[in-house]
This record gives structure tokens, C-alpha cells and sequence, in this order.
């Protein structure tokens, strides 16, 4: 279905993204200004539904990457996702009917309505994520088959760089490299696909998602909705499945350090009301990965697990938990599409070092209620 | 002996405090805050001159907190002329200066900007070359000197981590506007983020004129009694800046207010680590002190829909107050506040003779507090039903539990100071306090916490670790906070690292870390013995 995007989809797109963004991904704010100048300017986005790309029109995902610390400060000029998804352009001998996102968590939720409005192509509402993810193989594009390259890159100062490498995984191995060399952060053009490839590899409708939470998170914090019921709600007729509670409490310690990279850690929560007496660990690197109760395991990456303020349900990012925040652990079940063998090998806990096996929230939710 | 006054404008009142050399309080004044803000300076000065015998000769220094900063930005009045120029070019372009401000704020200034090339990366590399394009930069002030700007602020890309383009276009500012011209240099004010230290230095430039009023209004009257003190300001984050620095940045004197009561209390009770909880007639503001400064919020904050990455103090507020008005529901549940009968509580409470339950009058049916006052008569709340007052005092005591342990950064029990007007809400013990302390002459913290206030020195910046170790970098950052700290005026032998944060980054895998730091130390006697003709 097609739809229109104006100022205040981006503002409530910002919010689901950081919810979606499991505790990383980049804050949305730079790139929601982006954004909202692009509408001012050229009016509102059209962004259409994955089965709406005709089966040989070419869609070419934009995203940034790199450190959002080094973008805010560096910002950009607004037309470098542009620029590099020209390069991909140039290269492969056509032209883009539209663009994507590559991650629908965090700031990468809004980079292609700035490339979009700007060539007036319409996005497509979809990614390859999910949530937010650390590297760029970690995508149902590659999972199932889409080679990323060729992928452009592009930097404020107009250095470029067209990247060809024999699989995705080298692809993240040096495009990274590059990025650092760029300043840290850099706009890239990737993933270019048919539109027959689109329907097959992307996990659809995420975006749309997005909008739809974070209006539920802003009208609940006007009072007008339960916030929790509302995401169950929105959850449950999506993809994805039904959203759970697994934990209320008071956050008492958070722990981070930082390596290649990554911000390492995890929070501690006390567990209150229905929790009285239980306590929470969730682990992140970047995102949040893993969540267990009492030493019982309760949510695993790639299912979604995300710190909302009680009171107000807005999203906590890891950079942002703090000791005393009383908070609402939820977990989401990702679409089956993130869940076959194949996306597991990709990214299953194993992928981020933790030695055990992926199981469902939703059937470790339902085993827990059952003991109780 | 030596004295001080500490002065703290208030949104409602102004308070004065005279203090000796040894901070012990002399004498203190409460007065209405006026509209126009001097006229309360003068009121509050004159309310605590006039009590005392001491020889005005010998009262050498004045602390003024003062809210004219906020207001103007509130009002849009007084607000100078301002041209933005930020030095990012070839990169920067997307979202110009300014583009998220109010309209009308954007009118109140100007909005006039322009784009210079220049700035560097994260670890110092020029972005466009060393230094700036001069001729590029000479035709744009030319053009400010044509345009009858009033005051300019100056941003770059990386500044926290490398001030130099900043400053060689403030030279070249001197050169052609003149020596007095008001520049703002966004890597004295605000910490990493372009967007919000650029505004900060935006807000600030436009508030030249507004401290130059209040410092010639706080000096007449200075005059009127024969006192010959030197002038400081209080900041935000709770220390001093002389005047000469205040006209420089008056954007710092945003916030000061919470953050001199916090303080204040915190000297009153003795204690350097602990949480203030200060009560008032709607509202309760919660802070906590360690070592002696007030912990400040790590998000950004926005004045008057502008986002600025500001530090102010992480200040917890919820609607409890004296005059909270207590409502049962149909169930029976019990509900006090956010609502408020406010400064009208002598008049609408019930024990005052009103016809509003208030939190005071349970407290005051619980028979466990009284209150001194020919109009209050407890009598009044005898059909008072007692699981009421038992509930309301249970939901108040819960709130500010609640507060009080979000405050804190680890379980371990805290004392709490509790202060205000409405304190006496609280009878009994906290859960989550060692202890609860209630000081005299709490009523006027918030001028205390402006008189004992020292000077500080800041840094944020990205450092790098290729070819030397975190040790070295770590020695580094210590010493360049000391250094500024010296800089602002404080006494060498007492400067003291505050606070010292290292904040990793995330999605950028190298030998890189970003260190924000602050020092504070006493304010150098020989500093106010120069005044001493």
C-alpha cells in the first residue's frame, strides 16, 4: 500500500525506530531533521509496498555507517547517500526505481527519505534487518543470495570509493575499514536488487511498523492509550508476532565497557509487581542480546528485546539506561523470514559469542506461564 | 573580617544572604522577584543591608544567580542582532544554523548565517586545509560590519577536540568589528554534537545585551550603598564566572537556580555526597550532590524549543507540594496533587479556614506536625476521616521514596537534605535514607548555594591512543582541566578533578576514546584583594 510521508510520520517513525532499534542503532534525531527539510522543501515522501516494485526495476538500499557520535558532530551535507547510490548506479548501467532501508532500528530508519525526496523515488517499506543489527552482512539480503556490491561509498568531503568484493562478509570487513579512513563515518549505497529480489529477501512492511509504534508510544504519552497494549496490539498484526512483558523493575546496575567498537555490557533490573523477588540481566553489545531471569534465558538475538520507561513507554537506548530507571523490559518475535537456519547462522548467539541455541520467545514465554 | 552576598533570583522569589569569609550566614532576605528583576535585586539587597551593622567596606564580593537570561529567551526581548557562522565546508550543509529553532526566536535574532570552509576530523586532520580561507572570511564579517549585526557566535566542525579554526576566525572578527565586538565561541560553551553547541552559542550571542543590563543594574545599586565588591555570576553546573566572563557567556547562567539550592542545602547540613530534596508549595525538586557539585543530566536539553547539549543539573521534579490538592475517588483510593492551590494555601486550605483539602492539612490532621500560625487552626480538620489522611500521607511519602531512589546512581542509602516550605510533608524517615537531615536557614539555600560557589574548568574531547598509552591520555586530559580550571580564576593548590567520564564509542572500531572531564577549586583570594583599594 502506498503512502505518503510527511513531518509528522518521520517524527513517530523516529520513535518506533529507536524500539526497533533495541537499545542501538543511533539515535534518529539528525536524521529526522534531514528529513523534515527534504518535505519542507519538496513536500511529502511516497513510500510504497514491497509488491509494488515491478519484478526488473532496480531498488538500491542507502545507509550511513560508522560511528552516529562522529555524525553529529560532522554532519553531513545531505546529499552524499545520493552520491553513493549514483556510484552503484553508474556501475551497474541503470537507474533506481526506488531506495530502502538497509535497517528499519535507529538512524538508518530515515537516511533513504533524504536520497528518496531528493531524486523523487519512492522508498520502499521494508529493510533487511529488522532491528538493528552491528555489520553489514548481517541482512536478509544476504542471507538469501543478494550480493551486496557493487556498494558506493561516499563522504562529505566528495571522496568516493566503489567497492566489488567475492561476499558480503569481506564486504563489511573492508567497507569498515574504509569508513575510518573516511572520518569515522561515511554514506553508502548498497544491496542492489530486482524487484523480484526485494519480495524474496526483504523482511516487508517494517517501516510502516515503525510509524505505526511510534504514534502508539506518542498518543500513549498524551495519555490517550495503554502503551503496552498498544504495542501488543500493533505487534500482533504484523510479521512479527505478538509483543510480551518480560519484565517490570527498577534498573540497579549497568555495567559497560568498550572494545573494537563495540559497547559491551549489561543491565540489572529488580524486578517489581508481578516480578517481586525476581531480577533481570540483559546483556548487549551495541543492542541488546540476551535476557534472563534468574539464570533462566528468556529472550535470545535476533528476537527483539527493548527497555521502555514505565511511565511514559518511550524507548531507553543502552547509552541512555541508568540506575533508578524503573522500566518495561519487552520482547518482540521476529518474522520467520529471521528465524530459518540460514539467518541463525548469521546472526544467532553464536555470532555474538554466546555459547548456547537459539530458542523462541514466545515458546520460552509460554513454558515459563505454564510453571507458574 | 571579609563578607560576601550571595543573591538567587528566583521565578518567585529573590533571596539575599550575607555571609563572613568562613561561610557562616551573617543575615538573609526574602523578597518577591519583580517583573522587571532589578527592582527584587534591589528590594532583597536593601531587606538584608538594612539588618546588619557590618562595614559595607568590607563586603568584597557579590553572587548574583539571576534568571535574565531565561527570560529574555522566554519573552524574545532584548535579544540582540546575531550572525551564526559555522566553519564546516566541504561538509555541514544539511541542516543549516538555526533550522530547528521557533520561527519566532528565529525573527528575535536574525537569523542570519553563513557556511566557511574549514574544521577537522574526529583526530584533528583538517577536513578542507590547515587553517582557514582568509579572503573568504574577510568579505563575510565585512558583510556582518555592513549588515548592523550585533553579536556573533562562531562554530566548528570538531572544535571540542581542536579550537584553533574557531579561534583564528574570532582574530579576524577583533580585527574587523573590533576589539569589544561580543563573539561566541561554541568550544567554550557546549560539548560534542554540532547542532547543539552551535545553538548554544547561537542563544548565547543573543544575550550580550541582557547580562550587560543586569551587571550595570546589580553595580548602580552596589553604588547606592558604597560597596566596592567585585561581581560573579553563578552557572549551571555551580560555580562562578567573573563578570568580564559572564557578558563573554551568559547563556551559563541558565539553570543556576536548582543548582545553587542543591548546593546550599547540601552546605547548611555538612554534607558533600548526598540527595536534596527541596519541598515547595506544587512542586518537589529532587537533585543529588557528589563531592560537592550537583550530578548533571547526560540528556539534552532543550530552552524554549531550542536543543542544546547543555549540561544542566539532573534535577527530578514531581507534583507534590504544602498545597497539593488530595481528592478521594469513588473507590476509595486516594490521590494527591500534580494539581495545587499553590501561594493561595494560607487562604484555601482547610486548616487555614478554606474549603480545599490540601497535603498540609493532613499532615496537620495526623496531629504529627503543627504549624506556628494565628491562622491555622487544626480544629478545622476534626470530621477529617483518618484512613484519608493516613492514605494521603502514605501516597506523598511513596512519591518522594520513589524519587529519591531515581536519583541515586547506586543502591547504597544516602542522607537526604530536605528543604523548603513544604518539608514538613515529610515527617518521618525515607526509605532509601541513611538519614534525614533538616538544616537552618533552609528558606534560602538557593542564595547560600551562590555564595559559597567555587570556579570550575570543563573538557570533552575525542583522544587517541596511537603510540602512547591510556595512561598517558588519561594524565593528559587531567592536567588540560586543571589548567582551565586555574585559567578561570581558582586557587591552584585546591583545584580538584569533579568528575571524569570515559565515554566509549560505539560503531567505530579503533584506538580512539572520548573523555569528558571537570575540576573545581576555590576561588583565589588574591582575585578579590585586587578590588581591595
Amino acid at each position: 500500500m502506498t503512502m505518503w510521508i510527511g513531518e509528522q510520520e518521520i517524527e513517530d517513525l523516529a520513535i518506533g525506530a529507536a524500539l526497533l532499534g533495541t537499545g542501538g542503532g543511533g539515535d534518529p534525531y539528525l536524521g529526522k531533521l534531514m528529513v523534515q527539510k527534504a518535505i519542507r522543501k519538496n513536500g511529502p515522501i511516497k513510500m510504497i509496498d514491497p509488491t509494488e516494485v515491478p519484478d526488473d526495476e532496480l531498488v538500491i538500499p542507502t545507509a550511513m555507517m560508522g560511528a552516529p557520535t562522529i555524525m553529529v558532530e560532522k554532519i553531513p551535507n545531505g546529499d552524499e547517500s545520493l552520491k553513493s547510490l549514483q556510484l552503484v548506479e553508474e556501475q551497474l548501467g541503470k537507474k533506481a526505481y526506488a531506495t530502502m532501508p538497509i535497517e528499519c532500528g535507529g538512524l538508518n530508519s530515515t537516511i533513504p527519505f533524504v536520497v528518496a525526496s531528493e531524486l523523487g523515488i519512492p522508498v520502499v517499506d521494508g529493510d533487511g534487518m529488522g532491528r538493528a543489527f552491528p555489520e553489514l552482512n548481517m541482512e536478509t539480503f544476504n542471507i538469501y543470495g543478494v550480493n551486496g556490491t557493487p556498494m558506493g561509498l561516499y563522504n562529505e568531503r566528495g571522496d568516493k570509493c566503489l567497492l566489488t568484493t567475492l561476499d558480503n562478509k569481506m564486504l563489511e570487513h573492508i567497507s569498515r575499514g574504509i569508513a575510518i579512513r573516511m572520518g569515522g563515518a561515511c554514506h553508502i549505497a548498497l544491496y542492489g536488487m530486482s524487484g523480484t529480489d526485494v519480495r524474496r529477501t526483504a523482511i516487508p512492511n517494517t517501516i510502516s511498523l515503525c510509524i505505526k509504534l511510534g504514534r502508539a508510544i506518542r498518543q500513549a504519552g498524551e495519555g490517550k492509550q495503554d502503551v503496552i497494549k498498544a504495542i501488543e496490539h500493533i505487534t500482533e498484526n504484523s510479521i512479527y508476532g505478538k509483543s510480551v512483558v518480560l519484565f517490570q523493575g527498577k534498573v540497579v546496575d549497568v555495567e559497560r565497557r568498550s572494545t573494537d567498537g563495540f559497547v559491551r555490557g549489561k543491565a540489572i533490573v529488580e524486578g517489581f509487581d508481578n516480578f517481586e523477588g525476581e531480577e533481570l540481566v540483559v546483556e548487549f553489545q551495541n543492542e541488546n542480546l540476551v535476557a534472563k531471569v534468574d539464570d533462566h534465558t528468556i529472550a535470545i538475538v535476533p528476537d527483539l528485546i527493548s527497555f521502555l520507561d514505565l511511565e511514559t513507554g518511550s524507548p531507553i537506548t543502552t547509552e541512555g539506561l541508568r540506575y533508578g530507571f524503573r522500566v518495561t523490559c519487552i520482547g518482540i518475535p521476529t518474522p520467520d523470514i529471521m528465524r530459518s537456519e540460514k539467518a541463525l547462522q548469521v546472526w544467532g548467539p553464536r555470532d555474538f559469542g554466546y555459547d548456547m541455541e537459539y530458542q523462541k520467545i514466545e515458546e520460552i514465554y509460554d513454558t515459563r506461564r505454564e510453571k507458574v | 573580617m571579609i563578607y560576601k552576598i550571595g543573591i538567587d533570583v528566583g521565578g518567585t522569589n529573590t533571596d539575599a544572604v550575607i555571609l563572613d569569609e568562613d561561610n557562616n550566614v551573617i543575615e538573609s532576605k526574602k523578597t518577591p522577584t519583580t517583573l522587571d528583576v532589578e527592582t527584587g535585586i534591589f528590594n532583597a539587597l536593601e531587606g538584608v543591608l538594612s539588618k546588619t551593622d557590618i562595614n559595607f567596606h568590607h563586603i568584597k564580593s557579590v553572587m548574583l544567580g539571576t534568571t535574565h537570561a531565561t527570560n529574555a529567551i522566554i519573552e524574545r526581548k532584548n535579544l540582540a542582532k546575531i550572525a551564526v557562522l559555522r566553519i564546516c565546508l566541504p561538509a555541514g550543509q544539511s541542516i543549516e544554523p538555526m533550522f530547528s529553532w521557533d520561527e519566532s526566536l528565529k525573527e528575535a535574532v536574525g537569523n542570519q548565517y553563513y557556511l566557511l570552509h574549514g574544521g577537522c576530523e574526529f583526530d584533528g586532520r583538517p577536513l578542507h586545509q590547515k587553517g582557514l580561507i582568509k579572503e573568504e572570511c574577510v568579505s563575510v564579517l565585512n558583510e556582518i560590519k555592513e549588515t548592523g549585526i550585533e553579536s556573533i557566535a562562531i562554530t566548528s566542525i570538531f572544535s571540542p577536540v581542536l579550537e584553533d579554526y574557531e579561534k583564528e576566525l574570532a582574530d579576524m572578527a577583533k580585527e574587523i568589528l573590533g576589539e569589544d565586538f561580543p563573539v561566541s565561541l561554541s568550544c567554550e560553551i557546549g560539548n560534542l554534537g554540532l547542532l547543539e553547541r552551535e545553538s548554544s552559542a547561537a542563544l548565547n550571542a543573543s544575550l550580550v545585551k541582557v547580562i550587560k543590563k543586569v551587571s550595570y543594574g546589580l553595580e548602580r545599586s552596589l553604588e547606592r550603598y558604597g560597596i566596592q565588591a567585585k561581581i560573579f555570576f553563578a552557572q549551571n553546573d555551580g560555580t562562578l564566572m567573573s563578570l568580564n566572563y559572564a557578558q563573554k557567556y551568559p547563556i551559563l547562567t541558565i539553570g543556576s537556580g536548582p543548582t545553587n539550592s542543591i548546593r546550599g542545602a547540601a552546605y547548611l547540613s555538612g554534607l558533600e555526597d548526598c540527595i536534596v530534596c527541596d519541598i515547595g508549595g506544587t512542586s518537589t525538586d529532587i537533585g543529588i550532590l557528589v563531592k560537592g557539585f550537583p550530578r548533571q543530566s547526560s540528556l539534552a536539553v532543550d530552552i524554549e524549543s531550542v536543543r542544546t547539549n547543555f549540561r544542566m543539573p539532573d534535577i527530578i521534579s514531581i507534583g507534590i507540594g504544602g498545597g497539593s490538592i488530595v481528592r478521594v475517588k469513588e473507590d476509595g483510593e486516594v490521590t494527591v496533587g500534580p494539581d495545587s492551590v499553590g501561594y493561595n494555601i494560607m487562604t484555601e486550605s482547610i486548616a487555614f479556614g478554606g474549603d480545599t483539602l490540601t497535603a498540609t492539612d493532613c499532615l496537620l490532621a495526623s496531629g504529627l506536625v503543627t504549624i506556628d500560625s494565628p491562622t491555622c487552626d487544626p480544629n478545622r480538620l476534626q470530621s477529617l476521616n483518618q484512613k484519608t489522611v493516613k492514605k494521603a500521607i502514605s501516597v506523598i511519602t511513596e512519591k518522594v521514596s520513589v524519587s529519591v531512589d531515581k536519583i541515586k546512581t547506586k543502591n547504597d542509602p544516602l542522607p537526604v537534605v530536605l528543604v523548603g516550605g513544604g518539608s514538613i510533608l515529610i515527617p518521618g524517615d525515607i526509605e532509601g535514607a541513611s538519614k534525614v537531615i533538616r538544616p537552618n536557614y533552609s528558606d534560602c539555600a538557593n542564595a547560600i548555594g551562590a555564595a559559597i560557589a567555587q570556579v570550575s574548568g570543563e573538557i570533552d574531547k575525542i583522544y587517541s591512543f596511537e603510540g602512547r598509552t591510556r595512561e598517558d591520555v588519561v594524565a593528559e586530559a587531567k592536567e588540560q582541566v586543571k589548567q582551565h580550571t586555574i585559567e578561570a580564576g581558582a586557587n591552584s593548590d585546591t583545584v580538584e578533578i569533579i568528575d571524569f567520564e570515559e565515554v566509549p564509542i560505539a560503531y567505530l572500531p579503533s584506538n580512539v576514546i572520548r573523555i569528558k572531564a571537570k575540576a573545581a577549586g576555590e576561588l583565589l583570594k588574591s582575585t578579590l584583594e585586587v578590588t581591595n583599594v
